[in-house]
């Protein structure tokens, strides 16, 4: 590893940091914003918010974003993979990023099957 | 294979061992596959809650309601507060690993040791917090009554809407039952500590106070539990068939069964993670400390246990987002 071989620019080079000690505490800042936004919707819960979209509400899908976001951050910048090859970089996040959401996908499905199964069966759960 | 060898001396190098596939040395590429398998574990773990959650989507848990504790502050409703507070310190730590491995990567010992004592008093916070939180779910706060069906019956004031615990309202009744004993009766049985109410000490005290009603673990329309009437109360009051108060791993008093499980497994296996953590880091920081790396030429080392760490960082995100504000 050479000593500065990093990449010091984020949001796609429109922040630019001026040495790598910078930029690790303008990603601190930039986590803890989006947690602070995290923590103050899981408080306030906004009524507009509530309503549903895509079987869930939409402050979750908010939620859910806004945890990639951070995941990505994290990963890019404090475990350097902005740093790595290419091929190191794709060996760790496709197999990640496409063995996960298939899970989640017919994981969810059967759950959601499943929960239909208890509601219109013709068994009691309540006995 | 000679031939060809001669013909490009670059080909030579290539598989002689002086080239590092990726640039990357082989502990850290080992660290990587740890963390790819492990990532794969945890969302293994975070998809069968999903499961669980998707089969039963119309009665589980509301975690605001169950994760309300702050220290110091006894009786105050503080969702979401405290573990706020332990996703900041966790990210603070990240961050302090970060600038060590930095400034490993500049041969400074010193700033090295000093962020890496940084990293461990962080996480010792965090496993400290977590094992609070446990202390907290496990003993419970208001207890509850579990129908033969595996339901779960709260109790709240009908005017205030306030949750309501069991100790204040359920009657004392003299009661003969005792805890059995294998010397007193079957050894091959055996038997957790009666609790303290019984079923019919708390029907008595229902039944006596107007102003109880019965919460079920239903969810209506808003999201939130559905609230019977005095009367559907009464009546519901007899499908009880056992008291419930605090968490284990068969009965909570916070509702769905699999709630808890879930919460123990996943929350331990990650706290078991950050718990190793610090004790890795413990170790890197006293080799730190006595000049190993500075000896050796390099603190690649640092920079492999900070990829662990951030991992851990990296499941909490996921852990806080699912358990707590989804």
């Amino acid at each position: 590893m050479g000593h500065d071989s990093h990449k010091l620019s984020i949001f796609r080079g429109y922040l630019k940091f001026k040495s790598n000690q910078q930029k690790i505490w303008g990603v601190l800042v930039f986590l803890s914003i989006v947690t602070t936004i995290e923590v103050f919707l899981g408080i306030v819960k906004p009524e507009i918010l509530m309503t549903p979209f895509l079987k869930t509400k939409i402050l979750n899908w908010i939620f859910i974003i806004l945890t990639l976001v951070k995941a990505y951050y994290i990963a890019w910048d404090f475990m350097h993979i902005r740093d790595e090859l290419s091929g190191l970089k794709d060996a760790i996040v496709l197999p990640l990023i496409i063995l996960i959401p298939y899970l989640v996908f017919i994981i969810l499905l059967e759950g959601d099957y499943i929960f239909n199964i208890m509601q219109e069966g013709f068994v009691s759960w309540n006995f | 294979m000679e031939v060809t060898a001669t013909e490009n001396s670059e080909n030579e190098s290539l598989w002689g061992g002086a080239k590092k596939p990726f640039e990357a040395t082989y502990g850290k590429m080992m660290m990587w596959f740890f963390i790819v398998s492990d990532a794969l574990t945890f969302s293994g773990f975070l998809v069968s809650y999903a499961f669980s959650r998707f089969k039963n989507i119309d009665s589980w848990p509301i975690a605001d309601e169950v994760f309300n504790h702050f220290p110091f502050l006894h009786g105050v409703e503080a969702p979401m507060y405290y573990v706020a507070l332990m996703t900041f310190i966790l990210i603070f730590s990240s961050v302090t690993m970060v600038l060590a491995v930095d400034a490993g990567h500049h041969m400074k010992q010193s700033k090295v040791a000093f962020y890496m004592f940084l990293t461990i008093i962080g996480g010792a916070i965090f496993v400290g917090s977590q094992a609070w939180e446990w202390k907290n779910f496990i003993k419970g706060e208001y207890g509850a009554l579990e129908t033969r069906g595996g339901q779960i019956l709260q109790f709240q004031n009908l005017e205030t809407g306030k949750r309501v615990s069991l100790e204040e309202f359920a009657f004392e009744l003299p009661t003969d039952r005792s805890t059995h004993e294998k010397s007193k009766g079957l050894w091959y049985s055996n038997e957790s500590t009666v609790s303290e109410i019984t079923v019919s000490e708390v029907k008595a005290g229902f039944e006596n106070n107007e102003d109880l009603v019965i919460r079920t673990e239903k969810l209506n329309s808003f999201g939130r539990k559905t609230v019977l009437s005095r009367e559907n109360s009464l009546a519901k009051i007899e499908s009880a068939s056992q008291v419930v108060q605090g968490a284990n791993l068969v009965h909570n008093e916070y509702g769905n069964r699999l709630f808890a499980d879930f919460f123990f497994f996943i929350t331990g296996f990650h706290g078991f993670h950050v718990f190793s953590g610090v004790v890795i880091n413990i170790i890197i920081f006293f080799n730190v400390l006595i000049g190993t790396y500075e000896r050796r030429g390099h603190y690649e080392m640092v920079e492999k246990v900070g990829l662990y760490w951030h991992f851990v960082d990296l499941v909490w995100v996921f852990v806080f987002t699912f358990f707590y504000l989804v």
